[in-house]
């Protein structure tokens, strides 16, 4: 059902963990549907220095998230909002249709998390001004 | 690896001595049992001894058995035949009561019905998984044609107290149904106890051959055929019999009754201390009855994870274990019987299934709660939730 990659990243997480002082989190997904997806990054000089990720979820869900951290660490945060569930599912060697959305997830979660990571941008600017 | 296998709910290997049973069938016994010659008549016989072995078991009469393709098409024949014999016969009945917790080929038969005019309750059950005796008679009405309840629970193991429904049900005139295909030969069957009118077994998950099993139709109960054709199974179900199908099915029938008294308190015993050993991860429950509930079923929420991840990584480990029903792991929706016991989704997707067989030993159960609560302990440390859901 899944590829070598996939369960590759399943068993071996990349970048697993909890991160105490991120400049940016994305939260996606839902307990009633059984995937939640914690992404957090940390930013430098608009590069993502570091990404952690916790999630609850199936093989895919996990996998999803060990590899978008994987091809956002060390990329500009411009380059990183490019990523595709598409760009998550082909690294992983693809997904059974029906696990697609997971790699959604992943895509959106660092999304949200660039976006929370912007947002607080905006705020500084705000408090110094 | 070593591989222990703990999916016995959802299919078994076929025994040995089963198919020593078969095979003469495939090369050597090939006749028709339709045939007036020597080869069909040899056919017939064995189909008639399969008959009277696997009657025997269940307290019926030979001719009270069709032999069908399996659980789901007695299910199917059960309830759909009983429709149909309403339909064209005289019955003015048209309301059905099935419990929520039945298995697919149930429910979807049922949701089915309603398109042709069937009014169905799908009625509700408790935490942990029964029928309301007294909710139930409330709910059968004078135009109550059918009740189909299964016997044991295939995903939570719950037994339920079939006779006694059996009776509310005659009481009001309506027919009874039940599923027995995770229940024979792990519980004794006695059609005449149960006060059943129809009962579904398999083959596959008891040692047998798959794509076989029967379903048991007292004398007078009003069934239409599914298959029409040959008029073969006294007319209930055409198409020239599975003979090595049905053979092998009613040798592993007979087989699993005759050693019920030794292995099935042997595999219970087993299934105990897997219980109490896993209880004690935390954040873990047994879902099911206590103690009403099929010796060979342990069914188990761990909360803050998720249940694929979690069979697929006691796969890595040589365990084959499931969520639940094989047949929704390919769906993305929570168990529908996990949820008609009052679990919330988000607990509902956390769900292993562990069903033993006669083959699992002491050192498989010592394996099994090394490796467990260390996959558990991974899997919720990746998860965002350590404590609750918030």
């Amino acid at each position: 059902m899944y590829s070598q990659k996939v369960v590759d990243h399943f068993t071996h997480p990349r970048n697993q963990g909890h991160m105490e002082t991120p400049d940016g989190v994305g939260k996606v997904g839902n307990p009633v549907c059984g995937d939640v997806m914690y992404i957090y990054i940390k930013v430098k000089d608009g590069i993502i220095e570091d990404i952690k990720w916790e999630t609850m979820g199936c093989a895919a869900a996990i996998a999803v998230s060990s590899m978008i951290t994987e091809l956002a660490k060390g990329k500009s945060i411009e380059e990183a909002e490019q990523i595709t569930r598409n760009d998550v599912a082909n690294a992983l060697e693809g997904l059974p249709p029906i696990k697609m959305h997971c790699s959604n997830l992943a895509a959106d979660g660092l999304k949200k998390a660039i976006e929370d990571y912007r947002s607080k941008g905006e705020r500084k600017k705000e408090e110094v001004a | 690896m070593k591989r222990i296998y703990f999916d016995h709910s959802a299919t078994s290997a076929v025994d040995p001595r089963v198919l020593e049973v078969m095979l003469p069938f495939f090369e050597k016994k090939y006749g028709n049992p339709s045939s007036l010659h020597h080869q069909g008549q040899e056919a017939a016989e064995a189909l008639q001894e399969a008959r009277e072995k696997v009657a025997r078991v269940i307290n019926a009469q030979p001719e009270e058995i069709i032999f069908t393709s399996g659980g789901t098409e007695s299910n199917n024949t059960a309830i759909k035949g009983a429709a149909f014999a309403a339909l064209t016969g005289k019955s003015s009945k048209r309301h059905i009561i099935v419990s929520q917790i039945e298995h697919d080929c149930v429910l979807n038969a049922c949701r089915w019905l309603e398109k042709m005019g069937f009014e169905v309750t799908y009625f509700p059950v408790d935490n942990y998984g029964l029928v309301d005796l007294e909710a139930l008679r409330k709910a059968v009405r004078k135009d109550t044609l059918i009740i189909s309840i299964m016997h044991a629970n295939n995903e939570i193991g719950t037994v339920q107290d079939i006779a006694e429904i059996g009776k509310i049900a005659h009481e009001y005139g309506a027919y009874f149904h039940t599923d027995a295909v995770q229940s024979i030969i792990k519980l004794p069957l006695d059609t005449k106890q149960m006060n059943v009118d129809m009962l579904s077994v398999s083959s596959h998950k008891i040692h047998g051959p798959k794509g076989v099993g029967c379903l048991y139709v007292k004398k007078g109960t009003k069934i239409d055929p599914l298959l029409h054709g040959g008029g073969h199974e006294r007319g209930f179900r055409s198409g020239t019999e599975n003979i090595s199908g049905i053979t092998g099915f009613a040798e592993a029938v007979k087989i699993g009754e005759e050693e019920r008294p030794t292995v099935m308190p042997r595999i219970q015993n087993l299934r105990d201390i897997l219980i109490k050993g896993v209880l004690e991860i935390e954040n873990t429950w047994l879902n099911g009855h206590p103690t009403q509930r099929l010796p060979i079923n342990a069914h188990f929420c761990f909360r803050f994870i998720e249940g694929e991840s979690l069979i697929l990584r006691l796969d890595l480990k040589g365990i084959s274990a499931s969520t639940g029903s094989a047949c929704s792991s390919k769906s993305l929706q929570p168990s529908h019987v996990l949820l008609a016991i009052g679990l919330p989704p988000e607990d509902a997707h956390s769900s292993l299934r562990l069903t033993l067989g006669r083959d699992n030993t002491t050192e498989d159960i010592e394996y099994t709660l090394e490796v467990l609560p260390e996959v558990v302990a991974d899997l919720r440390k990746i998860s965002p939730f350590k404590g609750s859901f918030q």
